[in-house]
């Protein structure tokens, strides 16, 4: 099966239920994107799918064949990734830091849609995501100044 | 009269595997009453000199600086999300005089003899590790310095390190860290007493607040490494059915449609331990595949007939009613002062409550998992392990190879919180790879499996009851705590709280209270127990500052005056007073508990958080302390409580004192993460049973706070703190503990309404 993924083409060979994540892990090599709970429940194998924020633990390969994916491995090539990647930097975002990749893939699709998103928005557009640690205070925060980063001044 | 404190540790002396075990754990062997004679070797050892192989300082095994200056430092402790990895290199860059930007971290594989101890647990790295790695970076630039002086042939007293070059201020010439390396490598590690440590005004990198993680951009781009990750070509991949009851064994099982799924390639059974749980895998059937998807539906197409065997009968409603006849019996006295029973028939006010907190499940973000591979007849694991040593040991053990013949690499460990202490996921793996010949074999768990097989938080019932005399002070004190106990994982059957658990806040009530008496009636386990964040801190300090605040509404006096009077006023308390034998291990002499610290932190977070300003109808300011792991908490939790019950935690400030900081963002961000942590267990936690079998099989059933019900507004005040002779407290746990009763005690402020059975859930709205 043909996948497109950040950017590049690749070939799988996978039964066609295979969830994206467990293609993406095992068959490709590409462990940024993280297993927490197999439900679409956590969020932490967040990936986007023709820009869209989705679980990919739940999201069979045939269903996303000849659609662009983006993981957090290519996420930085657009602005609001990379604007994001350094404001998790700059702010200290992660504690362990099993989460974030997810949680930086969910703030992305929502800068992507909603460049200056309000609490609400963020609330809205994050509380899929779970991060045991407690690093949500600042990755609100994160969210914010790489939001304030896109807009022109 | 003194208290009857019986030893807690099963009679048989020869156990040495089980009191291994306790002291990684440093509960060190208790101890109430010293022997008569005591030998000098006998001699009780504290802090990191009492655990297995104690610290190294040595620079040539922990630090490395290549020809081009780059300067790697070794970090022998894991990486859960507490900055170990950022804060340790930090320590050794700053004595040794290294730029900052020009520091490389890497991880250290478990070796002991060499390291010295990497059990990453009870808040202890730091604190254990500060000196050590202060000399050892203190060694290393004396080295360079050394090296410097020879080669121009000058005295060594001429020269200087700064930033990362060896200086001759008389004749203006320099060298390099990097120019320097291979003739200081080449000289003789100066004696520990030789080496001469900057005083705390020089330090550059200590306690700057505005270090950015080292892990921070591999975390932020998807390329750190944690114990899931590790990947190889053809390597096989297994999940596990374990026995959903504690002691179970599988009877026999059918595994001709699982071996029918595409990519299945073997079906096998897992050994059952042999006698307690200790660290040892689970009974069960793997599945192992060529990748986790066909395993996971291999899995699913197993058929098994188990024998759940004795505590197949477990069910936590009826333990809860088990443990609520104990709490209202006499038990085992713990500790005693003053005559509890004469005071309390006295008291012109008596109020009496009980408590109760249910299992928690660890929950951590990476759920267990680990990768093992054969060569040559040395194994090689990758595992997100909190006790390297141990899991080393472990493998070893289960496979029959030697200690030698076993590698521990470890990986970032996604989340801790005490679950990866105990490392069966890694000896799976090793198992597993052993058995299909050596080939590489990653071992997940999945969420379900880490709901159904933790090594759950203990569940309690705390039962208190107190008088207060006619001038609203508390005569009497009785706390009953009953609770399964961590020990049973590695003894037959204990019934009490084991000492490093009854001085997590249960004797070493650090109040002026005359007359007090603190039981512990007998509890039995019925399924893992093991440490959870905090550990036993979270009931107790529960229960006391629930309680406390009770005893102030009755009094009629507000809780933060009513709190500061019975603490009483600055003192210091020798914790063998209080008959905590313990002391987390660390000596009483140098780690007394400093009553004035505690207020300190009750009257700052009260000031920070504008203790008694107005609040509007439905919400409410609620107050808890509470000193562990050698350090001292405040919290005031701010809730409103709407019309319809619905409780939000708008703001929660908390003040903390431990001692000296080596990297003030990561206590900062430790103690946020405890709020939320403690949040998610004070309103959601819990994990129940029926017929043996955890309830909860992912998220939906075991919720834990998100972004949209966590405290947006945490603030966090940290006690100055710039006096090094201070010994350092720890900082991993001890933010936990405050947060659940600061909301319950808001909670009655803002209602009325007291909760004394966590979690919170609907109780907020009466219901």
């Amino acid at each position: 099966m043909e996948l497109s993924i950040n950017g590049r083409s690749v070939t799988v060979t996978a039964t066609d239920d295979t969830p994206l994540l467990w293609v993406l892990r095992d068959h490709l090599g590409m462990t940024g994107t993280k297993y927490g709970c197999g439900m679409a429940l956590c969020g932490a194998c967040t990936v986007h799918v023709d820009g869209q924020a989705v679980r990919s633990c739940v999201l069979t390969i045939s269903s996303v064949a000849g659609k662009k994916i983006t993981t957090i491995e290519g996420v930085g090539e657009s602005a609001q990734g990379k604007a994001l990647q350094e404001a998790w930097q700059a702010l200290n975002v992660p504690q362990c830091g099993y989460c974030q990749a997810g949680q930086i893939m969910s703030a992305a699709a929502l800068l992507a849609a909603t460049p200056a998103p309000t609490d609400a928005d963020i609330d809205a557009a994050m509380s899929g995501n779970i991060c045991r640690c407690g690093t949500y205070p600042r990755i609100r925060a994160a969210v914010k100044q790489a939001a304030r980063q896109g807009t022109p001044a | 009269m003194n208290a009857r404190i019986e030893p807690q540790l099963p009679a048989d002396p020869s156990r040495r595997e089980f009191l291994a075990h306790l002291r990684s754990l440093g509960a060190l062997v208790l101890v109430a009453t010293v022997p008569a004679v005591l030998k000098a070797e006998d001699a009780p050892k504290y802090g990191a000199d009492g655990m297995p192989h104690g610290w190294r300082d040595d620079p040539l095994a922990f630090i490395a600086i290549a020809d081009d200056g780059t300067v790697t430092i070794l970090v022998h402790r894991s990486e859960m999300g507490q900055g170990v990895r950022t804060g340790m290199p930090m320590i050794v860059a700053d004595e040794m005089e290294a730029d900052w930007g020009r520091v490389r971290v890497q991880q250290a594989p478990a070796d002991e003899e060499k390291y010295g101890n990497q059990d990453t647990d009870g808040s202890r790295s730091t604190r254990h590790f500060v000196d050590p790695m202060r000399r050892c970076g203190a060694a290393a630039r004396t080295m360079l310095e050394q090296a410097a002086a020879a080669s121009w042939g000058v005295a060594v007293g001429e020269v200087k390190a700064v930033n990362h070059e060896v200086v001759h201020e008389r004749s203006g010439r320099k060298l390099g860290f990097g120019a320097l390396a291979r003739r200081a490598a080449k000289l003789r590690v100066p004696p520990r007493e030789s080496v001469r440590l900057k005083s705390p005004a020089q330090f550059r990198i200590i306690g700057r607040d505005n270090i950015r993680l080292l892990d921070g951009l591999d975390i932020a781009t998807g390329k750190a490494q944690y114990g899931i990750d590790p990947w190889f070509e053809g390597m096989l991949y297994a999940v596990i059915a374990r026995s959903p009851v504690l002691g179970g064994r599988v009877n026999h099982f059918d595994a001709a449609e699982a071996r029918k799924v595409p990519g299945v390639v073997e079906v096998m059974e897992m050994p059952a331990p042999v006698a307690a749980a200790q660290f040892h895998p689970l009974a069960g059937v793997a599945v192992i595949a060529s990748d986790t998807w066909a395993a996971m539906k291999g899995r699913n197409a197993l058929r098994i007939s188990w024998d759940d065997g004795e505590h197949g009968v477990y069910d936590s409603e009826t333990y809860r009613a088990e443990l609520e006849r104990a709490a209202r019996n006499p038990g085992q006295v713990v500790r005693e002062a003053g005559d509890f029973d004469g005071a309390i028939g006295k008291a012109v006010r008596k109020v009496e409550a009980e408590y109760y907190l249910p299992h928690i499940a660890h929950a951590t973000m990476e759920p267990p998992a680990a990768v093992a591979r054969i060569v040559d007849g040395r194994c090689e694991v990758w595992a997100p392990t909190q006790a390297p040593q141990v899991t080393r040991e472990d493998v070893a053990k289960h496979l029959g190879l030697k200690f030698e013949q076993v590698t521990v690499h470890v990986t970032l460990l996604g989340g801790g919180f005490g679950r990866k202490s105990k490392p069966d996921f890694a000896t799976e793996a090793a198992l597993l790879s052993q058995k299909m010949g050596g080939r590489p074999v990653k071992v997940t768990w999945t969420r379900d499996d880490d709901l159904h097989h933790d090594f759950f938080h203990t569940v309690s019932v705390e039962r208190l009851q107190a008088g207060l005399d006619a001038s609203g002070k508390v005569s009497a004190w009785l706390h009953r705590s009953v609770a399964p106990t961590i020990i049973s994982i590695f003894a037959p059957d204990p019934r009490h709280e084991a000492p490093f658990e009854l001085g997590m806040g249960l004797v070493n009530l650090p109040y002026d209270i005359p007359n007090l008496r603190i039981e512990n009636p007998e509890a039995i386990a019925h399924t893992r127990i093991g440490w959870f964040r905090s550990v036993s801190n979270v009931p107790h300090a529960f229960a006391v500052q629930s309680f406390v605040a009770e005893l102030a509404a009755a009094a009629g006096r507000d809780h933060r005056d009513f709190l500061l009077d019975l603490i009483g006023a600055p003192r210091m308390i020798d914790p063998t007073s209080q008959h905590d034998g313990w002391n987390h291990g660390e000596s009483p002499q140098r780690y007394p508990v400093n009553t004035g610290r505690l207020r300190n932190v009750i009257e700052t977070v009260c000031r920070e958080a504008e203790w008694g300003r107005g609040m509007p109808k439905g919400s409410g300011l609620g107050l808890a302390a509470h000193y562990s792991f050698l350090s001292y908490v405040a919290v005031v939790a701010e809730v409103s409580v709407n019309d319809k019950g619905y409780l939000q935690i708008p703001r929660v400030d908390v003040a903390f004192d431990c001692g000296p900081r080596v990297n003030p963002d990561r206590v900062r961000s430790q103690l946020e993460g405890a709020v939320v942590m403690g949040v998610s267990l004070a309103t959601l936690g819990e994990i129940t049973f029926k017929k043996g079998r955890s309830q909860q099989d992912n998220f939906h059933q075991y919720r834990v706070t998100r972004m949209d019900t966590a405290p947006r507004d945490i603030r966090v005040h940290l006690v100055p703190a710039t006096d090094w002779s201070v010994p350092l407290g720890g900082v991993g746990e001890p933010g936990i503990p405050p947060v659940a009763p600061a909301i319950c005690n808001a909670i009655f402020a803002a209602t009325g309404r007291r909760i004394r059975r966590l979690p919170i859930r609907e109780q907020a709205a009466g219901t």
